[in-house]
């Protein structure tokens, strides 16, 4: 026992020396600073536990589900909550809702990184071109990018999910290409401030190529900034698919989509009022993760910006 | 009876690590004269000019025995009259005015503020009284800066409408905290100049904060060395050269002079045990 | 003395030359954004799979008539000539035809519009009035329970989807309670008693008088009014917020403190006065949130602004209703950022 205990102490020292021995060293160090930080804001770690736990039943889906989501029973529709067997009763088709919730959860998680991919990577890579090469260059990515960012999101997404046609992948697309301008002009502005740092100008002097510069020197430091924003981002952009599939031009039915199920169940709003609140209380609840999480993050990762 | 005693001042912040005392046991008495504090950064000299004024907020801890303004005990005031002491009777300038001036205030209207704060007179009168309070700092378009914004002004100019702003209420005390340190060295001694020109007009006590020993040792009667939170030593500002505590010493000795010139520039070898003992009283 | 006559002379000539350069640029910035947008919805109408003559003349009709409407979509010509005619039809206002009803979409959108900005302009309306103050009120007293208070508003604001909260608020507030009126901006008996002048029947109604239509009226706008309202307010709010704690944290406010201010004196007079500049471009941006978030919002009350228009648009694949309607709020949502890009220029003195 006291063996173990040592080993847990001096990995602890070791995290948290004030001395670090090399660069992994020193970040892994880092690492562990900020999440000890991260772990002392009880709201974030709230809002972590909620994403850990839709990240588990979308892999368990299978397993956690009580029902085939797919499977109707007509004979059994709109049966009120706590009814044996479909604890969060059933829809308009005879549906069990909670395992449309679960199975649901798959599509929301599918969204999020698909867009959590698209979006930072394409702003990033317009950013730091733009920010590190300047001039014209410059000028146009940032004129193109001040025009996106003026456009209204939703409303220029569901165009564009109209013109292409009803579909998840669109529905993704369509918000992604709302979405990309705020990291391009976070991931430009922390790029000229890099740009003229001394130590850039010495690895320039020793031969360091712009593509290197950028992969190497500049990107990492964008990460941190990225990373807030995204968190942040992440419930709205949960919001926004959820209101595409509402209009119903997200995943098709029988999928068994969020904002489509509320969508269904907004018939029976008030005789089955369930049918619609339930989906709409899970959504909330993953919106307001992402948003804990990302306030943690910020705390963590820019603590100047000082929410708290 | 002095103009103000300060006895046995702490100034505590609480920390993740624990309990910072940036003040630790600090004493002394200011009668009409100008007295300098001395420190680098941290030494707690200005958390001593803003304790006076009971400026610090929570989480902030202030403890004393007493601060007594010609006999009267600050800390036991209620804060409604705390807010008739400041301006009135002591008054505080700060480091830079680009940031202590009000960005979208005129400064007529902010130097009139500090005025009908204390005064029940008229708009009108108080307008003259800036603009008089604005010649006497040397300067001379007044019309034209009571108009203006101050990011319109320079560095000098500002400090100079910063020291009228707050000596118009005719305050006894001044605490003057770095008032030169964001200013070029050819406008410093301009500034100094007036404000000193002006505390001995009036009769006024300074309290003089700086980390510049130099710029001290020239401009006050007497000074007081800060050392992480404590007073090291409290000397005349003519009797410097004789200062005995090892701080001070090496503060001097680190000063680079044209009389005395050296082979070699002496680096400030700090001691642990300068932060422990008693604070020296500064009567 | 001559000298500094001179330069004032100068100085008063000069500063008007900056202020037209500064407002041309703003202007030509707007103009390109423009631009921009409609390229984007130009190409989102070309993007379309369906094809946009047989949705006009149906599966049905002769390869002449098939011709003719081609030509008269100008489908024949470049792209590029086709993105100018386009351009020339937006500047004089027209959007085409709507496929559902035949009437022109410009029409369309200016029968609508009105109901929108009622609604809109009522939101806003709420949150500045309640996020304004609470964000002060937060911001001062950093840490109370008032301050977790408006965190947990807002945070609420942000994770909630608009359109399940409405529904939920029909439910209770009109299902359950019966506090409110329905969907819809009037019952029925109250329809078509008012004489339209402004589109908006609150406006209308207290114009003429008539204050049963006015309190019917009222009662059907005050739910989605308040649903709008809220996530104005969490957006307000924490703006004020984060604004007010930068200010307070300033020297200027320690200046204002020694002087012997009191606080009340040093929060309004001081740190307010600071970030009211900020505050306009805040309240205008949270304008044009709110107009997006009347589309979702509009269907749920059956609201006929533009918002269930765009959606109703959609859902008949009517794209150049969709496109118009896009474009419109596309254009307002520009216009009211650069509105309150001017308006922060301005009103602060530092950039004069």
């Amino acid at each position: 026992m006291s063996d173990m205990t040592s080993q847990h102490s001096s990995w602890r020292e070791w995290l948290t020396t004030d001395a670090p021995t090399s660069r992994r060293h020193a970040r892994l160090a880092n690492l562990y600073q900020g999440w000890l930080t991260l772990r002392a804001n009880s709201m974030a770690m709230f809002g972590l536990g909620i994403l850990l736990a839709l990240l588990l039943v979308a892999l368990l889906a299978p397993v956690l589900s009580p029902h085939d989501p797919f499977e109707q029973s007509l004979s059994n529709r709109l049966q009120p909550l706590g009814t044996e067997g479909h604890i969060l009763g059933t829809d308009s088709l005879g549906r069990d809702i909670l395992s449309r919730l679960i199975y649901g959860s798959r599509i929301t998680l599918y969204i999020v990184a698909l867009v959590a991919l698209i979006a930072p990577v394409a702003g990033l890579l317009v950013g730091t071109v733009a920010g590190y090469v300047g001039g014209w260059t410059d000028t146009i990515l940032m004129r193109i990018t001040d025009i996106f960012l003026a456009f209204p999101r939703l409303v220029l997404a569901l165009a564009f999910v109209a013109a292409l046609g009803a579909g998840i992948e669109n529905a993704v697309l369509a918000i992604s290409l709302t979405a990309w301008p705020p990291y391009a002009r976070i991931a430009r502005a922390e790029t000229l401030t890099i740009r003229s740092a001394d130590y850039i100008s010495a690895i320039r002097l020793q031969g360091a190529g712009a593509l290197r510069i950028i992969t190497k020197h500049i990107w990492p430091l964008c990460i941190s900034s990225l990373i807030v924003r995204v968190t942040l981002d992440m419930a709205g952009i949960i919001l926004a698919a959820a209101g595409l599939g509402f209009l119903g031009l997200g995943a098709q039915p029988p999928s068994p989509e969020w904002g489509a199920m509320i969508s269904e169940g907004r018939r029976f709003i008030l005789d089955h009022w369930w049918v619609a609140t339930v989906p709409g209380l899970a959504i909330f609840t993953v919106s307001l993760a992402f948003n804990l999480l990302g306030d943690g993050l910020r705390d963590v990762l820019d603590p100047k910006d000082g929410s708290q | 009876m002095s103009l103000l005693e300060v006895e046995n001042l702490w100034v505590r912040f609480p920390t993740r690590q624990g309990i910072f005392n940036a003040v630790r046991g600090v004493s002394f008495a200011l009668e009409r004269e100008r007295l300098g504090i001395v420190g680098e950064s941290g030494s707690g000299k200005s958390m001593t000019g803003r304790a006076i004024l009971r400026l610090i907020r929570k989480p902030g801890i202030v403890e004393s025995d007493a601060i007594r303004l010609e006999g009267r005990n600050l800390l036991e005031l209620s804060e409604p009259e705390m807010r008739k002491v400041r301006g009135q009777k002591i008054s505080m300038v700060m480091q830079d005015p680009k940031f202590s001036l009000n960005p979208v205030m005129t400064i007529g209207d902010q130097i009139m503020e500090s005025f009908l704060l204390h005064n029940n007179t008229s708009k009108a009168q108080a307008r003259a009284k800036a603009i008089a309070m604005l010649e006497a700092v040397s300067i001379r378009d007044p019309e034209r800066v009571m108009r203006a914004y101050p990011h319109e002004m320079s560095g000098g100019m500002g400090q100079r409408i910063m020291i009228a702003m707050m000596l118009i209420p005719d305050p006894q005390i001044l605490i003057a905290d770095e008032p030169t340190s964001a200013l070029d060295v050819s406008v410093q001694r301009q500034v100094l100049d007036i404000m000193d020109g002006l505390v001995k007009e009036r009769g006024m006590g300074l309290i003089f904060i700086s980390h510049d020993l130099n710029l001290v040792s020239e401009f006050c009667d007497r000074v007081l060395i800060m050392y992480a939170g404590r007073i090291v030593e409290v000397c005349d500002a003519d009797k410097l050269h004789q200062a005995k505590h090892p701080y001070t010493q090496g503060l001097l000795n680190s000063l680079p002079r044209l009389d005395q010139p050296k082979k070699h520039l002496e680096v400030l070898k700090r001691d642990d045990g300068w932060a422990d003992g008693e604070s020296v009283g500064g009567s | 003395m001559v000298v500094s006559d001179a330069n004032k002379e100068r100085r008063r000539r000069a500063p008007l030359f900056p202020w037209i350069k500064g407002t041309l640029l703003t202007l030509g910035s707007v103009a390109v954004t423009m631009l921009g947008l409609l390229f984007v919805t130009f190409v989102i109408g070309r993007v379309m799979p369906i094809d946009p003559v047989l949705a006009i003349v149906g599966e049905r009709a002769s390869q002449s008539t098939y011709d003719a409407v081609y030509e008269q979509l100008r489908l024949d010509k470049p792209l590029i000539f086709q993105f100018f005619y386009y351009l020339w039809d937006v500047v004089r206002g027209d959007f085409g035809m709507s496929l559902l009803n035949a009437r022109p979409v410009s029409e369309d959108i200016a029968r609508v519009f009105p109901a929108t900005m009622e609604l809109a302009t009522l939101g806003v309306f709420v949150g500045i009035v309640l996020g304004v103050p609470l964000g002060v009120i937060a911001a001062v007293n950093r840490g109370s329970w008032i301050d977790q208070i408006a965190r947990v508003v807002a945070l609420v604001g942000y994770s909630m989807p608009i359109f399940w909260l409405g529904l939920m608020g029909l439910l209770v507030f009109y299902g359950v309670l019966g506090w409110v009126g329905g969907p819809g901006r009037l019952g029925i008996f109250y329809q078509d008693i008012v004489p339209t002048r402004t589109g908006m029947i609150l406006l209308d109604s207290a114009i003429a008088g008539d204050w049963s239509v006015f309190r019917n009226a009222f009662s059907h706008i005050v739910l989605p009014a308040s649903l709008l309202g809220y996530y104005s307010l969490a957006y307000i709010s924490r703006m004020t917020r984060s604004f007010m704690l930068e200010q307070l944290s300033a020297e200027y406010v320690t200046t204002a403190r020694i002087k012997g201010l009191s606080e009340r004196a040093v929060i309004w007079r001081h740190a307010f006065k600071n970030i009211r500049v900020q505050l306009i471009t805040v309240i205008a941006l949270s304008y044009a949130n709110l107009l997006e978030g009347s589309v979702l919002t509009e269907i749920i009350f059956s609201w006929p602004g533009i918002g269930s228009y765009i959606t109703t648009a959609l859902l008949s694949a009517d794209m150049n209703a969709v496109l118009g309607g896009t474009v419109v709020v596309g254009l307002i949502f520009i216009c009211l950022n650069i509105l309150s890009d001017l308006l922060y220029r301005a009103f602060d003195p530092r950039s004069k």
